[in-house]
């Protein structure tokens, strides 16, 4: 019986792929375990293996082709003796290939999608770069590369550490090419030592260099943790002034998808606490580039918290030379007056995801998009509000202790006579993230409670 | 009881043991009184620390080096203007060791405004970019990886130093040591590791926390060399300085020496240290004193009298007698202070 073999997903994250080339023609045998396809994913280019015997009876997606979505067709193989027209047109996606679970709304794509209206580039009331200059449209993941890249380029003792960032050209491609361009003496690939490499990039920042550490996600940052607050933070205080130490802490923080407890946390609220440290959380390629830049140049320990499910989202990024964003510098995402929605990085998406259902609705809902947490941008919270009166607070991380109870006791402390509803937090739920896809999306903060909440606040 | 640091005698290893001291043939008249004269400022300096703890004048943790003297003296002496270290929270020798003021680091210690890092350190935490002093940290073993990153950009910036990273044997047991072991050696890093082996980790003696007791045959498995030394004797100590020295300057990597050495005092001030004998302390004060050992090789070799040796005591004893007094009169930071070096770069 003819079967179809569908565009697999190659990653937690990925939607779309590359079909970049078939290693076999229609017609040929192919046993299970063969490489059928090279498939380029938003990380990598992957090779792709049949799970079944059979002939390769047609190929539907010609090699070459962009943005196949994952569970696409791309083939069909046939049995000995058998031809592809006895395939139904239409047939029901069955021995699919073993990475890839039926289409259903509980796939990783699905989750990553239904976090991402992708919204235009609102219009922005305090604009970060000249009217009138020239945009370009660049994914986060090209953002973050080209800052470190021109950062770099810039100043000899920025350099990049952590695992696989040379050879294997970043396990999420952020570093692609930079280990070509610069060599093993600024890429350094470094075994799997988390606490190790922490220290030494600590070490080598108090050294006088200016250390990029990337942590392939930030779960894996803990292991490092004593050096990042112990080390990194408090030396410069500990010195009575003496002894700075300018270095990056980056990778993707927060949940991916489908990866489980251990691999889907947001640290915002962690990190955010700690004097000493700047903690930066970027929602567009542009802030991500601008607030990258900042923070390599910045002479105080920085933790960038980037995103797996942002890094292949497209933005309009400035076109300039030396484009850079201030930290502590709030952005207004969405200008409206009848309540304020607080969020950062991919809270974002669910913030102006509700701001467009709202807006439909009648509600004008003023997004603002905090960009660094630390130090944090409270006057135009403060500000806004004043004017709303209502305020709603959207993040990944849990909600004891979390970004938006912080912001909840400034706004009481500040605007306590502004208020006309209690500050309402939208957060994830109080449970370590689980695997099953329902359970997952359960746990997570969606646009549809963040419209809830805004309801509840504006008396709807 | 205590194995005696003396016989510096390791296990079967092929890593090298420690070698007898060489050097002293022609180790100078003015070395010597040089190595006394360190020592004894930091023997007595720890001494009027100790003092002050007890008078209420020092707070919080406070770890005396008394005993280890010979450890900082002789690898300082193997060190060159420029070289970095950076050790534990039993840090007041390695400072004074290095050149750094009596006056700032007992003012440290009060937690006054003339200490090093103006109050805000305390005894574990002191720094100075001048002496190339990299601290001072309280959590156990963190230094090493953070020498290993000095030494890391000494390398990339090209400048032939060596960075010494001081730590305990009981720092030796913590993970992150072999992290850097493994990365050090990868990249050929200039990094000495010098394990202090004073043979209590707090409370607990080497034998009763490990079964490998020999630190410095441990970065075998990593390719580092070591070797173990006698660190009661500051002329062995110095000597394989040097050759740890020569070993990363000529950029063939990191190196391990495993000193071996004994601490009179408690842990720290409140450690009434029951886990060993008072007649196992007394024994190494007496036949083992670092200080006493030099002030032998002057005396018997003629290069200073008894005489010449008290006007040094007196020397030392009022440079200590005056960083006291600085550091009881230097007025606590200023109520600014508590909102300024949080950031770098920025006002408060």
């Amino acid at each position: 019986m003819a079967t179809e073999i569908l565009m697999p997903a190659l990653s937690p994250t990925m939607e779309e792929g590359t079909l970049a080339k078939w290693l076999k023609k229609e017609g040929d045998a192919v046993k299970s375990g063969d490489i059928l396809a090279e498939i380029e994913t938003d990380k990598a280019t992957m090779e792709f293996e049949a799970v079944d015997e059979g002939i390769l009876g047609k190929i539907l997606i010609a090699e070459g082709t962009e943005g196949v979505k994952v569970n696409t067709p791309i083939a069909v193989m046939v049995e000995e003796g058998e031809s592809v027209s006895d395939t139904p047109a239409a047939a029901a996606p069955a021995a699919a290939p073993a990475a890839v679970s039926t289409e259903s709304e509980s796939t990783p794509a699905t989750v990553a999608a239904q976090a991402a209206p992708a919204p235009a580039m609102p219009r922005d009331v305090s604009p970060d770069w000249p009217e009138g200059t020239k945009m370009k449209t660049m994914t986060v993941r090209e953002a973050l590369r080209e800052a470190m890249d021109e950062e770099m380029a810039r100043d000899e003792t920025v350099f990049l550490m952590g695992e696989e960032v040379g050879e294997y050209q970043g396990a999420y491609k952020i570093s692609q090419g930079l280990l070509e361009k610069y060599g093993p003496k600024r890429v350094v690939d470094t075994p799997i030592s988390e606490i190790g490499f922490a220290g030494i990039g600590t070490g080598a920042a108090l050294g006088g260099l200016r250390p990029i550490v990337e942590f392939m996600t930030f779960n894996f940052a803990m292991q490092g943790m004593d050096h990042i607050i112990n080390s990194a933070a408090k030396t410069l205080y500990m010195s009575g002034g003496q002894m700075g130490c300018p270095i990056v802490f980056r990778g993707p923080n927060g949940a991916a998808a489908r990866v489980g407890a251990q691999h889907s946390q947001d640290y915002a609220a962690w990190y955010a606490q700690v004097p000493g440290l700047k903690v930066v959380m970027p929602y567009t390629a542009a802030d991500a580039k601008g607030l990258m830049k900042t923070a390599i140049r910045d002479p105080n320990p920085v933790i960038f918290l980037e995103n797996e499910i942002m890094y292949g989202r497209s933005f309009e990024v400035p076109d300039l030379e030396d484009f850079t964003i201030p930290f502590g510098k709030a952005r207004i995402a969405r200008q409206g007056s009848d309540v304020t929605i607080v969020s950062f990085g991919i809270g974002m998406t669910h913030a102006l995801a509700a701001a467009e259902t709202l807006a439909a609705e009648g509600i004008e809902a003023e997004v603002i998009d905090l960009r660094t947490l630390r130090p944090m941008d409270t006057a135009t919270v403060i500000e806004s509000v004043k004017k709303t009166n209502r305020c709603v607070t959207v993040e990944e991380g849990w909600p004891v202790a979390s970004i938006g109870n912080h912001i909840s006791a400034v706004l009481m402390e500040n605007a306590f006579d502004y208020l006309d509803a209690p500050v309402i937090n939208c957060t994830g739920k109080d449970v370590p993230m689980p695997y099953a896809a329902n359970l997952e999306k359960l746990a997570l903060i969606t646009a549809p409670e963040v419209v809830a909440a805004v309801k509840k606040v504006t008396y709807k | 009881m205590a194995r005696k640091a003396t016989a510096a005698k390791p296990a079967a290893s092929s890593t090298k043991a420690a070698a007898p001291a060489k050097g002293k043939s022609n180790t100078s008249k003015e070395e010597l009184l040089q190595y006394y004269r360190d020592m004894l400022l930091i023997r007595r300096f720890e001494e009027k620390a100790g003092q002050l703890y007890g008078m209420g004048q020092i707070g919080g943790f406070c770890h005396l080096y008394i005993g280890q003297e010979a450890v900082v003296v002789g690898l300082e002496a193997a060190a060159e203007e420029g070289d970095k270290r950076i050790t534990s929270y039993r840090d007041h020798g390695h400072m004074l060791a290095c050149g750094m003021e009596a006056r700032g680091v007992m003012a440290e210690l009060t937690g006054r405004e003339g200490g090093y890092s103006r109050g805000k350190g305390g005894s574990m935490h002191m720094f100075s970019r001048e002496k190339h002093f990299y601290g001072g940290h309280g959590i156990v073993a963190a230094q090493v990886p953070l020498g290993a990153g000095l030494a890391f950009a000494d390398k990339y910036l090209g400048n032939g130093r060596v960075t010494f990273t001081y730590f305990g044997d009981g720092a030796a047991n913590q993970g992150q040591v072999y992290e850097t072991y493994n990365m050090a050696e990868l990249w050929d890093l200039p990094v000495i590791f010098v394990i202090e082996n004073n043979q209590y980790a707090m409370g607990m003696s080497v034998k009763r926390s490990t079964k490998s007791t020999t630190f410095f045959g441990r970065g075998e498995a990593f390719g580092i060399p070591g070797e173990q030394v006698d660190g009661m004797d500051v002329l062995a100590v110095k000597a394989a300085g040097e050759k740890a020295v020569a070993h990363c300057r000529a950029g063939k990597g990191p190196y391990i020496l495993e000193v071996m050495t004994y601490r009179y005092r408690g842990h720290s001030m409140s450690d009434p240290a029951k886990y060993r004998t008072r007649e196992e302390v007394q024994k190494m004060r007496d036949e083992r004193d670092p200080i006493e050992h030099v002030r032998t090789m002057l005396l018997d070799g003629k290069h200073a009298s008894e005489d010449d040796l008290k006007a040094i005591d007196k020397e030392i004893k009022d440079i200590v007698n005056d960083s006291a007094k600085f550091a009881a009169e230097s007025p606590e930071p200023a109520l600014e202070e508590l909102w300024t070096d949080i950031y770098a770069g920025e006002k408060a």
